[in-house]
């Protein structure tokens, strides 16, 4: 994923003199090809994540549209006030980028995990929140970050996430794509672990239980229209995410869901719990430890539709 | 600057002193010291160095003062007020309920104001952005961000302290007001400030130090540091907190306290202006 950042990045960059590429200190050779077109477009700031953001808000300010782009929760939870002040208070065209999201970086341990960081930053008025599931919904969003007015945030994985889609989809922030068709249950995914949920479905299929599964790449603003016909159609909708069930998506639908008591389907939360990861392994191994594997999430849908 | 000069900015400093007194005895608002001691600073930005014209206060051109130390905004009020960035009736209104001018700078508060300040921390990294902005699109405007000593605390000074130095920022220049006070006690001894004017030469800039009550002297400088090749302008301004006002000047308790009327008239007097 974050080789198809860099080079759509490259991409925007031709097309759009204001676009300019922050990071701090990383993509070691990865903007290798930025830096050679664009030598005045790519800025390393160093191990400094906090004056990035702040150097981003001036050069935003002054009529650039700047990336800023590092380890997720160094640019995310470190930044937090320069993302409220600096960017959301004043509205500026900046998109922050996060790459290894959730548990990609497992095995580096919890200060490299990002579960926490969606619930967190959805609270900022105006920013937009979202996590693409593969590189081309990446390339998507990416174009469409342009599109907005204000600031974005988006998680993204590190690299080797299985292709979902053919090509790039007509993707933009705020809508949601069906991937698969059912009549049962629904599953809710944002970001790289869409994976799981299409194999999930396969299980449940398997056992006679159809399932559709939708990309949800936006968590904020929410595919609000998706929501209503999914709790409309569906007896159980299961959100999905590499994020704690708290504040994520799993949280931000249940906020939804509160105000739409007329609608009757379940919602189940899948997620991270409200802790800490102290398991030393790689991402496979901790979406295990959670059940956010085919398996997993098969078996949990499962026992909502048919309880034993 | 010829002696007359010299006399005609110290006069609009002594003005713009009293407007602020009356700006925070009518509202209530703190950070009446805080203000004063950098009213000498703009007064020599905004009359002598920065390129600007009011009726295009958001042109894309224009010089860029940053008031990182968003606490003194009552100061900037009074000054853009006074270069006729809006009305001066706004002042009148300044942090009462529903007025354009809160106690601290929102975004878009008013034309002439940079950036929402009052977090501390924030105005050089903001700072640097615009001055790597001018440099990306070769503009020749010039960005100057006042910061305070307290707020000198703050890592982001430090990291944009190196940022800018290893982006050969030429084009910005930081002012510190050196008051020596910050809300709670000695500025070099909450946290080990001194020796200041080394720390940001150490930084990779051009450092110097001046008297910050010397308008010549701050035109001088913020004049020169347009000229230094490569290397961004630190300027560290010796002030006093609530300077102008003998019953102010160095007494922190004046980071807080509003002046009475009885205190306003005294005030007054002393600066020339009853």
């Amino acid at each position: 994923m974050r080789n198809a950042f860099a080079d759509e990045i490259l991409a925007l960059a031709r097309k759009d003199p204001r676009v300019v590429l922050l990071s701090a200190d990383i993509g070691n050779r990865l903007f290798d090809k930025l830096k050679a077109e664009f030598p005045d477009r790519f800025y390393n700031c160093g191990v400094a994540e906090a004056n990035m953001i702040g150097v981003a808000a001036g050069m935003a300010q002054s009529g650039l549209r700047p990336f800023c782009y590092t380890i997720t929760p160094f640019i995310t939870y470190r930044c937090m006030e320069q993302i409220r002040v600096d960017l959301c208070y004043h509205h500026l065209p900046v998109t922050v980028v996060g790459t290894g999201s959730g548990l990609s970086y497992a095995s580096l341990g919890g200060t490299h995990h990002s579960c926490e960081e969606m619930g967190m930053l959805r609270l900022l008025p105006g920013l937009t929140v979202g996590g693409p599931a593969d590189a081309p919904e990446l390339r998507a969003l990416l174009r469409d970050s342009l599109n907005q007015n204000g600031p974005v945030y988006l998680r993204i994985g590190k690299k080797g996430e299985p292709q979902m889609h053919a090509d790039v989809p007509a993707l933009t922030f705020g809508k949601s794509i069906t991937l698969r068709e059912g009549t049962e249950a629904c599953i809710l995914s944002l970001g790289t672990v869409l994976p799981e949920a299409v194999a999930a479905a396969e299980k449940l299929a398997a056992k006679g239980i159809t399932t559709r599964v939708v990309s949800f790449p936006t968590l904020k603003p929410l595919d609000a229209k998706c929501l209503q016909e999914v709790f409309s159609m569906f007896k159980v909708v299961a959100t999905l995410e590499e994020h704690s069930i708290l504040g994520g998506l799993g949280g931000s639908v249940a906020e939804w869901k509160a105000d739409h008591p007329e609608l009757n389907g379940r919602l189940v939360r899948l997620g991270t719990p409200d802790e800490f990861l102290h398991l030393t392994c790689e991402q496979e191994e901790a979406r295990e430890h959670y059940g956010l594997t085919a398996q997993g999430i098969a078996g949990q849908i499962e026992s909502l539709l048919r309880p034993a | 600057m010829a002696e007359t000069d010299i006399v005609e900015l110290q006069k609009i400093a002594a003005q713009m002193r009293g407007k602020v007194i009356e700006m925070v005895a009518a509202s209530g608002a703190a950070h009446l010291a805080s203000a004063m001691s950098c009213i000498d600073i703009l007064v020599a930005a905004y009359w002598r160095i920065l390129r600007l014209d009011a009726s295009k206060a958001a042109d894309p051109l224009r010089d860029r003062f940053i008031l990182s130390k968003g606490h003194a905004a009552s100061a900037l009020y009074a000054v853009l007020a006074e270069r006729g960035f809006f009305s001066k009736d706004w002042l009148e209104t300044f942090a009462t309920h529903g007025a354009p001018l809160a106690e601290q700078p929102a975004p878009g508060c008013a034309p002439g104001v940079e950036l929402a300040t009052g977090s501390l921390g924030h105005g050089l990294p903001v700072g640097a952005g615009h001055a790597l902005a001018a440099q990306i699109q070769k503009h020749d405007y010039q960005v100057l961000v006042c910061v305070s000593d307290g707020e000198c605390n703050e890592g982001t000074v430090w990291e944009a302290a190196m940022f800018a130095a290893a982006r050969q920022l030429q084009n910005l220049t930081v002012v510190v007001d050196y008051n020596k006070w910050q809300a709670t006690g000695r500025s070099n001894e909450v946290m080990q400030l001194s020796p200041l004017r080394e720390k940001w030469a150490a930084f990779g800039w051009k450092a110097v130090e001046i008297d910050g009550h010397d308008i010549a002297a701050l035109v001088d400088a913020l004049d020169r540091s347009k000229q230094e090749p490569g290397k961004p302008t630190a300027i560290i301004a010796n002030t006093v907190k609530g300077k102008g006002v003998s019953f102010m000047e160095d007494d922190n308790n004046w980071h807080y306290r509003v002046p009475k009327a009885a205190e306003v008239e005294a005030a007054k007097k002393e600066l020339g202006l009853l």
